[in-house]
């Protein structure tokens, strides 16, 4: 076989979407085709829908797509963590029946991780899972959980062993949730939205060949499935955008973005509106305010060198070198930015930060800042939590002694949240 | 733009970083800050030819080795962590800077490979008043007489002035004011007429020196009247150069204080074992990396041409002024006592923040820069 160029790549993918891609296909017909060719996921293994490509050249292929205008594989939310879980865990099994789906877009997922009294600490999860009969059976209580409300499958951490130390005895299950034993309740928050879901579990049933890996190892499971998460954490501040093209795929293509972006319309991350805050100085008269300017300069300063730390991690993968201490930043830095924004919207705003709704600047959008801020810091992992896997894995300083992972689970004192 | 560094590069910065590290161990940082001229004119001299650090962003054709400021700002770098006490900032930094950017090619040739071959000690003295970092500030005059000029006036906060042997000096024409009327000259250090005299300084790793210029003979560099736009960008390069040194010090007082943190036992357990401490250190990580980013970035942009690079340059140094000085604070802290003491490193590259803060204009002032260029 000939050695992989970028310039060969380019025409390779050029020559297949030229030859194939039609913007009145249906979308999920186009999709297929995506995963057929490989040319969907670039980088994942030839038999399981990609080709094998070098990270590297991820860029090329995705620059191709967007000069066609051609569609890509569905990605937003927890689709890409379930893909990512399985491809690294799964069985051919689930390989089979789950990553075809993803690709095309007809299956959603949601991710079974935080419960009411343990969300950072999601080793400490009580949901039980119990094998009766044939069949695992599930009980317990999740929460914070994004499209819960429309996902058909979800990622599921439970408890198989009580015996075990806290690590060891948790297990990694994918659970159906069309079924009468689950019930989601969308969450309110205190900005007025519902991003997130409460999943209640009564005797939900598992079939035992949707365990991922063997009993007790869900938690290395979860690790994989957490790690993806923390390296998407900051592309949520950028809203997933549709094409306003014409044609069949471009439509059923809109329609999917509204339905699975719906809840990370005011998800978090996108509270660091740092794009607003020039445009709004200048309409409130600040640009002239010597305090407001330092204040700006110092938030600008920040969301840049943000940006390209980011990138400085990214061009670090491209050449497979190994990920730097930059690599662990972002989602710390993105709380920063989003206080720092926050903070400002505050300041540009004087007394119009008293308002909500359609009388608050903006329609709306500056009220949503300031009271979606807090949640920067909690969501997918405090800021706390952040700082001590920077500091343990990166920086290297030792652990805290801790009283809960020696002993059996069910001697570990912990929360009584029902 | 560039985010990564070449395998070349960072062979050139291990090497650097080892070479540093053995010929400038704090115990030779405190000798040499101790003395009146602040480095040893014939150890700067042997190291220079052995790794051509003062060439490194002067042109091939004048005796260089024909680098970008990512090479350059690579050097600063591992000066910060390695603080060595030699005229470096100020001659291929400030004098290099001023002389490329305003001088004629024939007095490139005539300037250049003297400063590239590591013999001719350099600086550039345009500051007079101590908030004042720009050139519409100038007060000295130059008058023309005979076939060069005159200078009259003064110059303070000039680095390594005391022992430079070529001083690039910015002047005005007497009548002129603000932007107008702007040249730069070259005097040499032992010229009639000009006394120099030594600062007291808190940073004793940086010298500063007061220059008095009573009828100093002076020899024009570049074309008379014109000097506003290349000294400003020579402001630009130092700026960005600075922060890439900044970076260098924050990030040797981060190291220093993680591997005490380690070491030091309270309590029954090591100090880096508190989650307070742990936190600490992750805060500190953050600000070194945004400022490394930025530094990086800046310099990046000065080799790329970027059209932002005054607006960028000025981010990057307050950037690093702000995580530099940040990072100085949270080293002594987690020292304790024994890091507000003489006998401990950390004041050193503590007193070295502070300096490099102050230097070239602080971080309000930076920002200031950084708004006039994106929100006018």
């Amino acid at each position: 076989m000939n050695e992989l160029t970028e310039d060969s790549v380019r025409a390779d993918v050029r020559a297949w979407l030229e030859a194939n891609w039609s913007p009145e296909l249906g979308l999920v017909e186009w999709r297929n085709k995506l995963a057929d060719s490989g040319w969907g996921v670039p980088t994942w293994p030839k038999e399981w829908y990609g080709r094998d490509l070098p990270q590297a050249f991820q860029a090329v292929v995705d620059e191709e797509f967007a000069r066609i205008g051609a569609i890509g594989v569905a990605k937003a939310g927890i689709r890409t963590l379930a893909a990512a879980t399985i491809l690294a865990h799964g069985t051919d099994l689930h390989k089979e029946k789950f990553l075809r789906r993803i690709l095309t877009g007809e299956d959603t997922w949601c991710q079974l991780f935080s419960e009411p009294g343990s969300g950072s600490d999601v080793a400490g999860a009580v949901t039980r899972a119990e094998m009766s009969g044939n069949k695992w059976i599930v009980n317990g209580q999740k929460v914070w959980t994004t499209s819960a409300h429309h996902a058909h499958w979800g990622l599921l951490l439970a408890r198989t062993d009580w015996d075990q130390t806290k690590h060891k005895g948790l297990s990694y299950f994918i659970i159906d949730m069309h079924q009468p034993g689950v019930n989601v309740q969308p969450l309110k928050q205190m900005n007025g939205h519902a991003s997130f879901n409460q999943v209640f579990m009564t005797d939900a049933v598992v079939e035992p060949e949707f365990l991922v890996a063997n009993v007790g190892d869900g938690w290395a499971v979860t690790t994989t499935t957490l790690m993806h998460e923390r390296r998407g954490a900051d592309g949520l501040r950028t809203w997933a955008m549709g094409s306003d093209r014409k044609g069949r795929a471009y439509d059923e293509e809109r329609a999917e973005i509204a339905t699975t972006m719906e809840p990370y319309k005011w998800y978090p991350q996108r509270a660091g509106r740092v794009d607003l805050i020039l445009s709004r100085a200048k309409e409130t008269g600040h640009l002239d305010d010597p305090v407001a300017r330092q204040e700006i300069a110092r938030l600008l300063t920040m969301s840049k060198a943000a940006e390209w730390t980011a990138r400085r991690a990214r061009a670090a993968a491209q050449q497979g070198k190994p990920q730097g201490p930059e690599g662990s930043l972002g989602k710390l830095v993105a709380s920063h930015i989003a206080r720092a924004a926050a903070r400002i919207h505050t300041q540009l705003s004087g007394a119009d930060a008293l308002l909500t709704g359609a009388d608050s600047p903006l329609n709306g959008t500056i009220a949503e800042i300031l009271v979606s801020v807090p949640a920067t810091s909690i969501a997918g992992g405090t800021d706390e939590i952040q700082r001590n896997i920077i500091s343990e894995r990166v920086l290297k300083m030792p652990k805290e002694p801790s009283i809960d992972t020696t002993k059996p689970f069910r001697d570990v004192p912990r929360n009584t949240v029902r | 733009m560039k985010f990564s560094f070449s395998s070349e590069q960072e062979e050139f910065r291990s090497n650097l970083r080892r070479f540093l590290g053995e010929r400038s161990p704090t115990k030779e940082v405190r000798r040499l800050m101790a003395t009146d001229a602040g480095f040893e004119a014939a150890a700067w001299r042997k190291l220079n030819s052995e790794l051509g650090l003062t060439a490194v962003r002067i042109p091939e054709a004048f005796g260089g080795q024909g680098f970008g400021f990512g090479e350059l700002c690579i050097v600063l770098e591992e000066m910060g962590r390695s603080l060595l006490c030699a005229p470096f900032f100020s001659t291929a930094v400030l004098a290099t800077g001023a002389i490329l950017n305003a001088g004629t090619e024939a007095e490139k040739q005539a300037l250049l490979p003297g400063i590239a071959a590591g013999d001719t000690v350099a600086t550039l003295a345009w500051v007079e008043q101590p908030s004042r970092w720009d050139a519409a500030a100038t007060t000295l005059t130059a008058k023309p007489s005979g076939s060069g000029y005159v200078l009259d006036g003064f110059k303070s906060y000039v680095l390594d002035g005391h022992t430079a042997d070529l001083i690039v000096v910015l002047a005005r024409a007497p009548g002129s004011s603000g932007d107008k009327g702007l040249s730069l000259f070259t005097v040499k250090g032992d010229a009639k007429g000009l006394s120099r005299k030594l600062l007291k300084t808190m940073d004793e790793t940086r010298k500063l020196a007061h220059l008095d210029f009573k009828g100093v003979e002076a020899t024009l560099l570049g074309e008379a009247g014109a000097a506003a736009a290349p000294f400003a960008r020579t402001m630009v390069e130092a700026a960005v150069c600075l922060a890439n040194e900044m970076a260098g010090v924050s990030d040797r007082l981060r190291e220093d204080s993680l591997e005490y943190a380690k070491m030091r036992m309270q309590f029954g357990r090591a100090i880096a074992s508190f989650q307070s401490m742990k936190h600490k250190h992750a805060d500190m990580l953050v600000d070194v990396e945004l400022a490394k980013s930025a530094a990086y970035y800046a310099a990046a942009a000065l080799d790329e041409g970027d059209d932002d690079i005054v607006a960028v340059a000025s981010l990057a140094k307050a950037a690093a002024s702000d995580a530099a000085l940040q990072t100085a604070v949270h080293a002594i802290q987690i020292h304790g006592g024994i890091g507000f003491t003489w006998d401990n490193d950390t004041h050193l590259w503590f007193k070295r923040a502070k300096s490099s803060e102050v230097l070239l204009g602080d971080a309000h002032h930076h920002r200031e820069q950084m708004m006039q260029h994106w929100a006018a």
